[in-house]
């Protein structure tokens, strides 16, 4: 085996969590390689604006007992309360850490760390840069692992992982985009820190396009165990044509929510599952919804707010200073994802996972503003320590790399007819999606989507893709990526159909 | 209304039917029922990935940020490896933060920063990394070892922060293909998409360096040859 393709721990995926936990697994000592299907400063991570969650109290009193109230309240009893309590008594060390290693964030007059109030929090918690507070823990994450010397692979894509004969992780088959060429990437232990699925709802979520759920689809191809699938976060304020987010802090700084009449509908900072249904009830009952942060004055919106009215202005033709922002609600952020312990670990050895990707059972049926930011640093530090510390101790892990030859998808793909076009069928399940497994679901129309997914399934192999050529083919990477989004789909559709009650973000109707 | 697109070899032109839209969603029009093997690199669609830098009518632009005009030329960027039709390969350019060491080394404990000091590197640490400046870079154009706009902007990021420590450390690293080699042309600053000037920044640097006791190596030279008489 080629020695180049050997490391110590492989993480797949370069936002927040896959850096945070490529810098903690090198801290401790360990061979780190790091890849990204595109370069790490893309990842979506760099859209987080609103802030990251501590209770450091700047603004106005605030507790860890209050952090982990609020949190618990809004997971709707889907989340683990030793998870929360580890997460939110650990978020003043995490921006304690982030600050050391330099984030610009926004100080107070006084010199402390500046917080706002999100929607469910019972005090000014989340911790902020302006509003481009992901950009910057991203940016200055990235410029870490420069200095520590981290080795990160750009544009490889992930296809499929690779395990032992005892069904052990020990690495990943990767796509490297430029050049075409397949890769075995070898390691004694894996990170997937692939981010989220938002994207099966196509052109009505928030997210990069790159949020296509792919780590997720690939472990449970490799039989990793998945939990809390059903649970979707529809943020309340995407711009109306574009879904383009306008964060939570606008509201937090003091945006109201109106329709058509001019009228306030709901408590603009209750949770976000509250929030977007109250936003979608007005829609379905004809009225149009506008976010108004007019009475917040120019100065203001300029100093705080500076990235959401330059979305508005440019996607939506509105200046937020002296117009009403058109929105609606839609995907922004998937709770589910690959199940973990409070180590990161998944069902399956070897394998870890952090970030939008896994779920460690914080967010439960609704993550609250604030708490992404907090959880990617704390619990991507978390499995990288994990993942270093299974090379250092797991005998098992010594083994060479004899991994289960099976036939790989890239090359059955050959064979695909190509008569059906894949990406009118991706708009068709963001539709599908958006209107039947969305922010308000009937069980008729779960079975209904079902039949959908399952007529698309059988018609993968009339799809595929028309470029042949090698070098950059994004048409393959986009094909790969819709395979993905069907079989996380697929999940999503039987965990809603499981659960007959509503639960936070999973809301379900009479028929 | 028809674009023209620098594919491998030619330019190719489209036609396609859409009022007001980024060039972005144009592209994807193409490329979804036109022809799927365009190639060209997208993230976020709101300005702030850095994915989708590329040049119309040889200006450089993000593909969502701008709206599309008929007749528009696009192009990739410049200075920089075309890997396929829009795609470039920025590994090298990315290197350039590596070698100016765009972080921050020593931690001074006792900086207390104030909102005022927030405003201080607020514009440079909403730099994308979008690639934008050094394609627009005659310098980075003719010197690759320059270390060039985004690296120096993220410089002095570092260096204007309390928190650090040891800035002359940093101020000694951009001595060489650093602030001296800048023409100063501001080509950095109309094309940026964030509003940042590096060389403004620069400018910046350059005092600072005169503060460490640093001068333009080629005023240096010709000064000392000067006295070699």
């Amino acid at each position: 085996m080629d020695e180049k393709m050997k490391t110590d721990v492989l993480i797949i995926g370069a936002g927040g969590a896959g850096l945070t936990a490529a810098l903690a697994a090198k801290n401790a000592g360990v061979n780190v390689r790091v890849i990204t299907k595109e370069y790490p400063t893309r990842s979506q991570t760099c859209m987080a604006q609103g802030g990251m969650n501590a209770a450091l109290g700047n603004i106005s009193p605030d507790s860890i007992e209050e952090h982990i109230q609020n949190t618990l309240k809004s997971a709707h009893g889907q989340a683990n309360e030793e998870a929360v309590r580890y997460m939110c008594s650990e978020a003043p060390n995490a921006v304690a850490w982030l600050d050391e290693i330099g984030v610009c964030f926004s100080r107070t007059p006084e010199g402390k760390i500046a917080q706002r109030r999100l929607g469910g929090a019972s005090a000014p918690r989340a911790c902020y840069a302006q509003d481009y507070t992901g950009l910057k823990i991203l940016h200055t994450l990235y410029e870490r692992c420069l200095q520590k010397d981290i080795e990160m692979l750009n544009e490889r894509y992930l296809v499929d992982l690779l395990c032992k004969k005892d069904g052990s992780v020990c690495g990943a088959l990767i796509l490297n985009i430029r050049s075409g060429e397949i890769e075995h990437l070898f390691a004694k232990s894996v990170i997937l820190a692939t981010g989220g699925y938002s994207r099966v709802y196509d052109k009505y979520s928030t997210n990069s396009t790159a949020s296509t759920g792919d780590g997720i689809a690939t472990a449970k191809r490799a039989g990793v165990k998945l939990l809390g699938m059903e649970f979707v976060q529809f943020h309340p304020t995407g711009l109306k044509n574009s879904s383009i987010l306008i964060s939570e802090s606008a509201r937090g700084e003091g945006g109201y929510l109106l329709n058509s009449k001019g009228e306030r509908f709901t408590n603009e900072l209750a949770p976000r599952d509250e929030v977007s249904r109250a936003i979608h009830e007005q829609i379905l009952a004809g009225e149009e919804v506008f976010l108004d942060i007019r009475h917040l004055g120019e100065q203001f919106i300029d100093e705080n707010l500076p990235q959401e009215r330059k979305l508005a202005l440019l996607y939506e033709n509105v200046d937020p200073v002296k117009d009403l922002i058109p929105i609606k609600a839609v995907a922004h952020y998937t709770m589910g994802g690959i199940e973990v312990d409070n180590k990161s670990q998944t069902s399956v050895s070897g394998l870890f996972a952090c970030g939008e990707c896994a779920n460690h059972k914080v967010h439960g049926a609704n993550r609250l503003g604030g708490n992404s930011l907090l959880e990617i640093i704390v619990f991507g530090r978390e499995a990288g320590k994990s993942a270093a510390n299974f090379n250092l101790c797991d005998d098992k892990c010594q083994n060479d790399f004899d991994f289960k030859k099976e036939t790989n998808f890239l090359e059955s793909l050959k064979e695909y007819k190509n008569e059906i076009d894949f990406y009118e069928k991706r708009t068709f399940v963001g539709e599908l999606f958006y209107k039947k497994v969305g922010i308000i679901r009937k069980e008729s129309e779960l079975l209904n989507a079902q039949e959908e997914l399952q007529l698309l399934q059988n018609q993968l192999p009339q799809m595929g893709v028309k470029d042949g050529s090698k070098v950059y083919n994004t048409n393959l990477v986009e094909f790969i990526e819709f395979r993905n989004m069907l079989d996380v789909c697929e999940v999503v559709v039987a965990s809603a159909l499981a659960r007959k009650e509503s639960c936070g973000a999973h809301f379900v109707a009479e028929e | 209304m028809r674009v023209s697109i620098k594919r491998d070899y030619d330019f190719i032109e489209y036609d396609v039917d859409m009022q007001d839209a980024t060039l972005l969603e144009v592209l994807e029009a193409i490329k979804t029922t036109q022809d799927n093997s365009l190639a060209y690199s997208s993230g976020c669609r709101s300005s702030v990935c850095g994915s989708c830098a590329m040049r119309v009518n040889e200006k450089e632009v993000l593909a969502c940020a701008y709206k599309v005009q008929a007749g528009d030329v696009i192009e990739p960027l410049k200075n920089v490896e075309v890997i396929r039709d829009l795609v470039v390969n920025m590994d090298r350019a990315l290197k350039t933060n590596k070698r100016a060491k765009t972080w921050l080394q020593t931690y001074n404990k006792e900086a207390k920063l104030t909102h005022e000091d927030e405003k201080i590197n607020a514009l440079q640490s909403d730099c994308i990394l979008c690639g934008a400046c050094y394609s627009a870079c005659p310098v980075y154009a003719v010197n690759t070892d320059f270390l060039g706009p985004f690296a120096l902007t993220g410089v002095w990021k570092y260096i204007s922060d309390k928190r650090e420590a040891e800035p002359k450390e940093k101020i000694d690293t951009i001595q060489t293909n650093g602030v001296w080699d800048c023409t100063l042309c501001n080509e950095c600053t109309l094309v940026c998409p964030q509003g940042i000037s590096s060389k403004a920044d620069i400018e910046k640097l350059r005092m600072k360096s005169s503060q460490f006791g640093y001068m333009d190596s080629s005023f240096a030279q010709s000064f000392g040859g000067g006295l070699s008489f």
